[in-house]
């Protein structure tokens, strides 16, 4: 009966509603199908594993990844050393703390705020850019460019080059979203070739930076004299890479799942307009309600668990069921409920432990700032389809485009 | 429902009294409003200030990043109370449900909630203590002084007591650029809280920093000038260290004076109280209408042999006041217990140091993630075979994984492989803990008095 769980919650048909799937999920503490991953999606349970020290994201502990059927889209970095995302301490902590010197406190408490007015101008610049207000795809039009361009220019990239920059960008994303009528061969090579590229344009930017510096994260990842030294090349590589695929393609579903949830709940979406504060507890519970990251699946047990009595062998995949926990009754009231006026909010949506969202404060900002300013502007905004058509991801879930009209956009 | 009703009459019009109006007495009057309580609420305080947060005096504001009046703490709602600050509680008649003020004024109450807190211990010679430059750090009024005189730009600054808050002082000192001398009894700063093991991190730490730092002595003496401002400090190995400013810091006294005679089963160790937060009188009765929370209550924890804890926690004193809020008004079926796991955090010479469990419970130690050279691990307690603390440098994101591990009583040394478990992490050491019958200025955990599985009470001198 359960056999089919994981694949239905993996199949592209349920991706509009996967949430009955993860309450079915949740009767079960530890789900495991034979040869397949542990999958867990009760909230204690996945916050104390994500504090759990005999849990490893190197993938190097998996006993075997046969039976993971996302091992190898996964995998896609082979070129570069993996990135702090899939090491353990002590490595993961020297490259994250070298990472976060330059991007939050204590040494760069102002990076992200100083942001704000920036973000704001490009939002309303995608804003200004709309045109046609019948049919307005806000994924291309906001949600898309928005993380793109503002991850560009934290790293530093020109902005002549930005274009560049996004279509590769845009080519390695998609990689990362397979579409079940591409060739995947073709679609392979065409991803590697814009990874190729976009790895040879990062590194002699890097070089560029270390000759001239500026108050861009690359130029002082690449001139860092902090304890730690500095990267090599090749760490900074992985990491650019790191900070560009995670810093976008999960702000680009924050943004298009929060406008879709809005147009869902008008009630809230003219509180917003009328109080843009409400912005930030309302991101919260978004992260809650519809988190980007839905699940977890690069974690392995470097011994013998045992979770609410199944043990879980060494060198087994583990996913966590992030979205799932999100939505347990044993943790949040009515978790159903999409209520941006939610006390007690502490969501998995960022995860937690020691791989939490590394760009939460930013991810954060950019969608409270994009989703105050569409609100504000947007006049009598409507879903056009509901639900809208999503992407093939289930890992990094979200709409591929998301179809609305309005009346017109106000000044 | 309560049989006599008594409960709803006290919920509508009762009358509720708080002592101390900082962190526990605020949240308490918090919680009691939060929970529908409609009667009068009184808060008395003997500080003149609305209630403000400690732990930002020893860091921000010596560091300067703050001022001692911007430290006021957040309010979570309304309390509408009638505040009654700058004036100390001086006695209590528990027959007649009285708190006696400094002003000669009674305040009469129906449940009296007791938060009293700690204070500064003094330098014990008291005309030492009153030279020009010689400063305790408790009070936000300490804070401002000690701050003001930090700012001046002293030639040494001399800190006696390598607890939390004298290494906290020590550090803000350092980065400020200021030459510090630190003194301590003790074999390293640190040591009757978390033992030797750690305390040796604690003091290659200093030392990097470039603290001046004395171990295994005492001081003898503060000299002051014929102007009255301290110009030395005499330590008990013969050295004299010339200095213009001396922070004691030699941990706290109980502020249970007031309750001299009362009858309530007060003393210099704090106030007993059940699981409930209800305190005991001097006969071993529990009492029904008198409370305790905040670093004043000592209670028994079920995790730690039911020994009574006085735990100067700050999020001890949020989850004791809210507990003993909701015990006040609620049926005997419905109250509970207060089962917070200790837990603490300390910021020095750039470390984030986190504990949780009673590491000062422990006999042995066991690295368990990263190493001591790198001055980044997990150091993990264990107790008769079980683990019962652990403390963190920089690395707190696993800490509750070992709140998990001291919560179900798991074996110690913990067996399994875990990230970052290094191959001499696996060998328990001495935790090498002071012997308690030595004075100190003291752990911050204290752990005294009666336990259902030992009998015999042992007697820790209050220094």
């Amino acid at each position: 009966m359960t056999q089919s769980l994981l694949h239905q919650i993996l199949d592209y048909a349920n991706r509009a509603d996967p949430y009955p799937l993860y309450e079915e999920l949740r009767k079960t503490p530890v789900h495991h199908d034979e040869g397949g991953p542990y999958v867990i999606g009760t909230y204690y349970e996945i916050r104390s594993l994500l504090h759990d020290p005999r849990i490893s994201s190197d993938a190097s502990n998996l006993a075997s990844t046969a039976g993971d059927p996302l091992a190898e889209s996964s995998q896609g970095d082979s070129a570069l050393p993996p990135s702090f995302l899939r090491l353990d301490p002590p490595e993961h902590d020297r490259l994250r703390r070298m990472t976060n010197r330059p991007f939050g406190p204590p040494h760069s408490p102002h990076r992200v705020d100083g942001m704000r007015p920036e973000l704001h101008e490009i939002v309303t610049g995608l804003i200004d850019g709309i045109g046609d207000t019948d049919r307005i795809d806000l994924v291309e039009a906001v949600s898309y460019p928005f993380p793109v361009t503002v991850i560009c220019r934290l790293l530093g990239v020109p902005r002549e080059d930005e274009a560049r920059f996004h279509s590769w960008a845009d080519t390695i994303a998609a990689s990362l979203d397979p579409d079940p009528d591409a060739d995947p061969a073709e679609r392979g090579k065409v991803a590697h070739d814009a990874r190729m590229q976009l790895g040879m344009y990062l590194a002699g930017l890097i070089e560029e930076r270390r000759k001239n510096p500026g108050d861009d994260m690359l130029s002082e990842l690449a001139t860092a004299k902090g304890p730690d030294g500095a990267m090599t090349t090749m760490e900074l590589l992985s990491t650019a890479a790191l900070l560009l695929i995670a810093g976008h393609e999960t702000t680009v579903n924050l943004v298009t799942n929060g406008m879709l949830t809005l147009l869902r709940h008008p009630d809230v979406l003219r509180r917003l307009r009328a109080e843009p504060r409400l912005a930030v507890p309302l991101v919260e519970e978004l992260l809650r309600y519809e988190p980007p990251v839905q699940l977890v699946p690069q974690r392995t047990t470097l011994a013998d668990i045992e979770v609410h009595g199944v043990t879980i062998p060494k060198g087994a995949s583990l996913w966590l069921v992030l979205a799932s926990g999100n939505r347990d009754p044993k943790r949040f009231e009515n978790p159903d409920r999409f209520d941006p006026d939610r006390r007690d909010n502490q969501h998995l949506g960022l995860g937690s432990g020691i791989h939490s969202c590394f760009g939460a404060p930013l991810a954060r900002l950019e969608a409270q700032t994009a989703l105050a300013e569409l609100a504000r502007r947007l006049e009598n905004p409507r879903l056009l389809e509901d639900p809208p058509p999503y992407r093939q991801n289930a890992v990094l879930r979200g709409p591929r485009h998301l179809p609305i009209a309005c009346d017109g956009i106000r000044p | 429902m309560n049989g006599d009703g008594s409960l709803e009459w006290l919920r509508r019009e009762g009358r509720i009294v708080v002592v101390g109006a900082s962190l526990a007495g605020l949240r308490a009057a918090e919680t009691l409003r939060e929970k529908g309580f409609a009667g009068s609420l009184t808060l008395i305080g003997d500080e003149p200030h609305a209630p403000y947060d400690r732990p930002p005096l020893s860091k921000q504001v010596l560091l300067g990043m703050t001022t001692a009046d911007r430290t006021a703490l957040p309010r979570r709602r309304d309390v509408d109370a009638t505040w009654r600050l700058g004036v100390p509680a001086t006695g209590l008649d528990m027959a007649a449900r009285r708190v006696r003020l400094a002003d000669g004024d009674e305040v009469p109450y129906d449940r009296l909630l007791i938060a009293t807190g700690v204070r500064a211990r003094p330098w014990p010679h008291e005309r030492e203590a009153e030279l020009d430059g010689v400063f305790v750090l408790r009070t936000r009024d300490d804070c401002a002084a000690l701050a003001r005189r930090l700012a001046e730009g002293p030639k040494r600054v001399f800190v006696i007591g390598a607890g939390f808050t004298g290494s906290e002082i020590a550090s803000a000192c350092r980065e400020r650029g200021l030459p510090v001398t630190v003194a301590e009894r003790g074999a390293s700063p640190l040591v009757g809280a978390l033992g030797g093991v750690v305390g040796a991190v604690a003091a290659d730490l200093q030392q990097e920093h470039g603290v001046d730092l004395r171990c295994g002595v005492m001081v003898t003496a503060l000299e002051g000038d014929a102007t009255g401002r301290v110009r030395a400090a005499h330590l008990s190995d013969g050295a004299t260290v010339e200095t213009d400013v001396v922070v004691v810091s030699l941990g706290a006294t109980r502020n249970t004076e007031w309750l001299a005679g009362s009858g309530l089963g007060a003393g210099p160790r704090g106030i007993a109280c059940d699981a409930g937060c209800r305190a005991f009188d001097i006969r071993g009765i529990v009492t029904d209408d008198i409370y305790v929370a905040g670093d004043v209550a000592r209670s028994p924890h079920p995790l730690f042999g039911y020994q009574f804890l006085s735990l100067e926690h700050w999020g001890n004193a949020v989850c004791q006041a809210e507990i003993a809020a909701h015990n006040m008004l609620s049926a005997s079926a419905d109250r509970l217990p207060h089962m917070w796991v200790p837990a603490f955090w300390s910021s020095q010479f750039g470390v984030n140091i986190k504990s949780v469990g009673v590491p000062s419970m422990g006999t042995e130690i066991v690295v368990s993630q990263g190493s001591l050279d790198s001055h980044r691990f997990v150091g993990v307690y264990g107790y008769q075979g079980r683990v019962i603390g652990a403390v963190s440098f920089d690395h707190a994101r696993w800490l509750p994984f070992y709140q998990e591990l001291i919560e179900t009583t798991a074996p110690f040394p913990p067996p399994f492989h875990m990230v970052d478990r290094r191959p001499d992490g696996h060998r328990p050491l001495d935790a090498d803990f002071p012997d308690p019958s030595v004075p100190t200025h003291g752990p911050t955990v204290t752990l005294s008095g009666y336990s259902p599985a030992d009998r015999r009470m042992r007697f820790t001198p209050a220094r």
